[in-house]
C-alpha cells in the first residue's frame, strides 16, 4: 500500500524544506523559489520564509505537497539482521558457546583524527547510557585510537589473534573514508588473511549495504549503540566457530 | 556576578598553588630543551619562506643540515654562515638548499660577531611583529569593535577561496571571530605546507598564502561592515611555534594553542609539545593574539558530569604555562565546554554552575566556551533547541568567546544557511538575555553553589596530587580526557635535543623585551560605517 507524507491530515503529502539559492534577495525572490520546489513536482508550494542571509544569497522556508507516495513493503535491501541482546546475554553467549573471551581490536584509520565513533563504542564509559566493549567481562577489547596506518591495526589484530577488527571512519569530505576502507581491505587480501577476522566498520555515512560492497562482514551508520554492534560481533563470530 | 558562587578562596588559592609548582617543575625541562621545529621557528622569525624544489620548505632544509649543532641552536651557525657568504636570510638558506652553502660549527673567533649580528636580527624580527600588531591596533580603533561575547564559527571546505565567501557571509551574519579548520592530519606533518590551496580533508591547509588571503578577505567585510572581524587558526600539533611565527606576521587574532592537547588528542610526544608550546606562546604573546585551549575536548572523551572538574584543574595549568610565557590575561582564552548529557535531569543547572565557576576562577581571561557536541542528535530541530540553552548559559555565565553550535553538528560541514541560523540563535539568546545575569542571585547551598564548589575541590586535590607525581606521570595515568601516554612514546620525540651550556638563540630575550601591552580598543561596531542606514 502506498504511503504518503502526513502532514495534519492521511495522505496530504505535506514536506517542509530549507534551502538557500545564490541569488540577491529582490522582489522576486519568494516566487524563484516557489517555481523551483514546483519543478521538483511539489503543488500548494507556501513560501513561510524568504530573507537575505547575505548580499548573494537567499535563504528559504518552504511548505510543498506531493502526490508521490511509496510502498513500504517494495523496499528490499541488504539489511544487518541482527538478533536484540542485552549485556549479560551477549557475556552468556560468549562465555558458552567460545568458551574464551572474544578478542576485538579498533582503530580510526589512516589520517582520519577523529576518536569520537570507535571511543562510543569501545571506551568503558560506552555511550548513551550502554557500556563501551571494553567493559564486557568476555571481551578482550582494545581501542587502538585515531590515524593508525592499516599496517599496525592488521599487526595487532595478528598477534592478538583478534577475532575481529573495528574501524571507525569519520572523516568523508572527498570519499577520503572510501579510499582508506578499501585499503585495509586490499591489505588483508594481500596478506591472505581476510577470512580470519569479522570485519567491521562504522560512521556517519556507513550503512550495511554499502560496508558489504566495501568488502567489510557489517556496517553501523550513526547513532549505533555499542550493545547493538556487541550483539552482531557475539553472535558472528560464535557463528563461525561452531561452522569452523 | 563576581563571588556569586560564595566559592572556598582557600581551594582556589591550593589549586593555584599546585598548578604554579606544575608548570614550574616543567619549565625546567623547557629550559633545558630545544626541538627541530622550535629552531625552525626561529628562522621563520629571521623572515626566511619558500621552499625548494620538492616542496620541503627552507626552514626544514637548513635544520635538517644542521642537525648535529642543534643543541647549541641554529641561530650562532646560521648567522656566521650569512656573515661569512654576505648574504641576508633568506638568500643564505635558498644557498643551503642549493647545495651552495653548508652549516658548520662556528670557532671561538667568529662567534662574538656571529652572535651580535643574531641579537641585532632578532630584534629585527620582533619589530616586524609589533608593527603587525600595531597595525591590527590601529585597524580596530578604525574599524569598530565587536561587542562580547565574540560570535565564533568556523569555515571548513578545503578550498581557501570558497573559505572566504563562507567566512564574510558568516561575518555579515554577525560572526565576529573565522577560525579556518585545518585538514585533518595537519597537526602530525612535521613541516608547514607553502602556497595557496585549494583542496583539503575536513579543513583547509593552515599556510602563510592561506593566512594571507583570508586575512585580506576578513579585512574587506570588516570594512563594509564597520566592525574588525578576527581570524583563527591552530598554533599546534608538530609545528605549533613555526604556525605561531606564521600567524604573527599574517595578523591573526586568536590561536588554538593548548599546552597538553597535541600529548593528549593527536599522541605528540609530551617532551616535544612542552618545549613547542612555550616558544610559540611567547610569539603569541608578542604578537597580541588571544589563545584558545582545548579542555572542552576532554568532555569528548571522558563524560562532562564526573570529570568536569578535570577542565578546571587543566585550566589551572594552561593559565601557569601561558603566564610563564608572557601572555597577558585578556591573552588567555582559557577553554570548557557544554557537554553533559542533555538527557539528565537539570542539564543547564549543571553546566551553569560548571560555566560560572569556571567564570569566577579566572576574571579578566576571555573566557572560550564551547557547544555540545558529543550528544548533538541528527534531529536538526531538537540540536537547535539545545545550541540555544548553551547560548543561554554563556551569556548568563559571561562568557567571552563563543563558538557556536550548529544543528547539522556531526553530520556534514556545516552549510551556508546553518551558520545563519546558529548565528540569528545566538544573537537571539544575548540580546534577550544581556542583563539577566545582573538580575539574580544563586541561592545560597543551592545546588548550583553546591556543585561549583564540589568541582573547585576536586580540582584542588586533582592538581595537588599532580604536583606530587609530576605532570609527565600524570598524564601517562590518564588524568586527563582519561587518555593514557607514555612520555618517551607519541611522535616527533626524535626532534627533542638537551641543550648544550652556550646554546644560542636571541629570540627568547628579544620576544620579551619592551613588550607591548593591552588589548586593542575601538568604537561600537557601525560606528565608522558612513553614509548606510542601517545596512542590509
Amino acid at each position: 500500500m502506498l504511503v504518503r507524507p502526513y502532514g495534519d491530515t492521511r495522505d496530504d503529502g505535506v514536506i517542509q524544506f530549507s534551502f538557500t539559492l545564490p541569488i540577491a534577495y529582490s522582489i522576486k525572490a519568494a516566487d524563484v523559489g516557489k517555481q523551483f520546489l514546483e519543478r521538483l513536482g511539489f503543488h500548494t508550494v507556501g513560501i513561510a520564509e524568504c530573507k537575505a542571509i547575505d548580499p548573494e544569497y537567499t535563504f528559504y522556508v518552504a511548505y510543498g505537497r506531493t502526490d508521490s507516495g511509496i510502498d513500504p513493503d517494495a523496499v528490499k535491501g541488504d539489511y544487518l539482521e541482527v538478533e536484540e541482546m542485552d549485556y549479560y546475554s551477549i557475556n552468556a553467549l560468549i562465555k558458552e558457546k567460545l568458551g574464551r573471551k572474544l578478542s576485538v581490536v579498533g582503530a580510526a584509520i589512516e589520517s582520519d583524527a577523529h576518536t569520537v565513533g570507535i571511543d562510543a563504542i569501545m571506551n568503558m564509559k560506552g555511550f548513551a547510557g550502554n557500556y563501551g566493549l571494553e567493559r564486557y567481562p568476555e571481551m578482550d577489547a582494545l581501542n587502538l585510537g585515531s590515524q593508525i596506518p592499516c599496517a599496525q591495526l592488521l599487526k595487532t589484530a595478528l598477534e592478538r589473534d583478534a577475532d575481529a577488527i573495528l574501524v571507525s571512519q569519520i572523516v568523508t569530505q572527498k570519499n577520503i573514508h572510501v579510499q582508506h576502507l578499501t585499503q585495509l581491505i586490499e591489505l588483508l587480501e594481500a596478506e591472505g588473511v581476510r577470512e580470519r577476522f569479522v570485519i567491521v566498520v562504522g560512521g556517519p555515512r556507513i550503512n550495511n549495504a554499502f560496508a558489504k560492497e566495501l568488502g567489510y562482514d557489517a556496517g553501523f551508520g550513526p547513532r549505533t549503540t555499542p550493545l547493538e554492534v556487541a550483539a552482531f560481533l557475539a553472535q558472528e563470530v560464535v557463528r563461525r566457530h561452531e561452522e569452523a | 556576578m563576581n563571588d556569586a558562587l560564595r566559592l572556598n578562596g582557600a581551594l582556589v588559592d591550593r589549586a593555584r598553588a599546585a598548578a604554579d609548582a606544575i608548570a614550574d617543575d616543567i619549565q625546567q625541562h623547557i629550559d633545558e630543551h630545544t626541538t627541530d621545529t622550535t629552531e625552525r621557528a626561529t628562522l621563520r622569525l629571521l623572515g626566511i619562506a619558500g621552499v625548494n624544489e620538492i616542496d620541503v620548505p627552507l626552514v626544514n632544509v637548513v635544520v635538517e643540515q644542521g642537525r648535529e649543532l642543534l643543541s647549541g641552536g641554529i641561530m650562532r651557525p646560521f648567522v656566521d654562515l650569512m656573515l661569512r657568504a654576505g648574504k641576508s636570510a633568506q638568500q643564505a638558506a635558498e644557498g643551503v638548499a642549493a647545495g651552495e652553502l653548508a652549516l658548520a660549527e662556528v670557532p671561538g673567533e667568529r662567534r662574538a660577531a656571529a652572535e651580535a649580528r643574531a641579537e641585532e636580527l632578532a630584534r629585527e624580527g620582533v619589530a616586524r611583529i609589533d608593527a603587525v600588531r600595531r597595525r591590527r591596533n590601529e585597524l580596530v580603533a578604525q574599524t569598530g569593535e565587536a561587542v562580547k561575547p565574540y560570535v565564533y564559527v568556523i569555515v571548513a571546505t578545503g578550498n581557501i577561496y570558497e573559505d572566504a565567501v563562507q567566512a564574510k557571509a558568516a561575518a555579515r551574519a554577525g560572526a565576529d571571530v573565522i577560525a579556518v579548520i585545518r585538514t585533518t592530519a595537519q597537526s602530525l606533518l612535521d613541516y608547514v605546507p607553502y602556497g595557496e590551496t585549494t583542496e583539503g580533508f575536513g579543513g583547509t591547509y593552515a599556510t602563510q598564502e592561506n593566512f594571507r588571503l583570508m586575512r585580506a578577505a576578513l579585512d574587506d567585510v570588516g570594512a563594509e561592515l564597520g566592525r574588525y572581524v578576527r581570524l583563527c587558526n591552530y598554533a599546534s600539533g608538530l609545528c605549533m611555534p613555526e604556525i605561531a611565527t606564521m600567524g604573527a606576521l599574517e595578523r591573526l587574532d586568536m590561536m588554538l594553542n593548548d599546552s597538553m592537547y597535541g600529548i593528549i588528542f593527536r599522541n605528540i610526544n609530551m617532551e616535544r609539545t612542552f618545549v613547542d608550546q612555550y616558544l610559540s606562546r611567547l610569539i603569541n604573546a608578542r604578537a597580541g593574539i588571544i589563545i584558545n585551549t582545548g579542555e572542552d575536548n576532554y568532555l569528548t572523551t571522558a563524560d562532562a558530569f564526573e570529570k568536569g572538574f578535570t577542565v578546571v584543574s587543566s585550566d589551572f595549568i594552561n593559565e601557569a604555562f601561558a603566564l610563564r610565557a608572557n601572555l597577558e590575561p585578556w591573552q588567555i582564552g582559557l577553554g570548557h565546554a557544554f557537554e553533559i548529557d542533555p538527557a539528565k535531569p537539570d542539564q543547564v543547572v549543571y553546566q551553569i554552575a560548571d560555566a560560572q565557576l569556571v567564570r569566577e576562577l579566572f576574571p579578566g581571561y576571555p573566557l572560550k566556551y564551547m557547544p555540545p557536541t558529543k550528544y548533538m542528535p541528527g534531529d536538526i530541530f531538537h540540536g537547535h533547541i539545545i545550541d540555544g540553552m548553551f547560548n543561554f548559559t554563556g551569556i548568563f555565565t559571561g562568557q567571552e568567546i563563543m563558538l557556536l553550535g550548529m544543528p547539522t553538528e556531526a553530520l556534514h560541514t556545516p552549510l551556508l544557511q546553518d551558520r545563519y541560523l546558529s548565528i540569528k540563535n545566538a544573537k537571539y539568546v544575548f540580546e534577550a538575555c544581556r542583563d539577566l545575569a545582573s538580575e539574580v542571585t544563586f541561592k545560597p547551598g543551592g545546588m548550583i553553589e553546591r556543585r561549583a564548589n564540589e568541582q573547585l575541590q576536586k580540582a584542588a586535590e586533582q592538581l595537588e596530587e599532580v604536583r606530587e607525581i609530576g605532570l609527565f606521570e600524570a598524564l601517562s595515568r590518564g588524568m586527563f580526557a582519561d587518555v593514557k601516554r607514555d612520555p618517551k612514546g607519541g611522535r616527533g620525540g626524535e626532534g627533542v635535543f638537551h641543550i648544550a651550556a652556550d646554546y644560542f638563540n636571541p629570540f627568547f630575550a628579544a620576544l620579551r623585551e619592551g613588550r607591548l601591552s593591552g588589548a586593542p580598543v575601538g568604537p561600537p561596531p557601525g560606528a565608522s560605517v558612513s553614509g548606510e542606514e542601517g545596512g542590509h
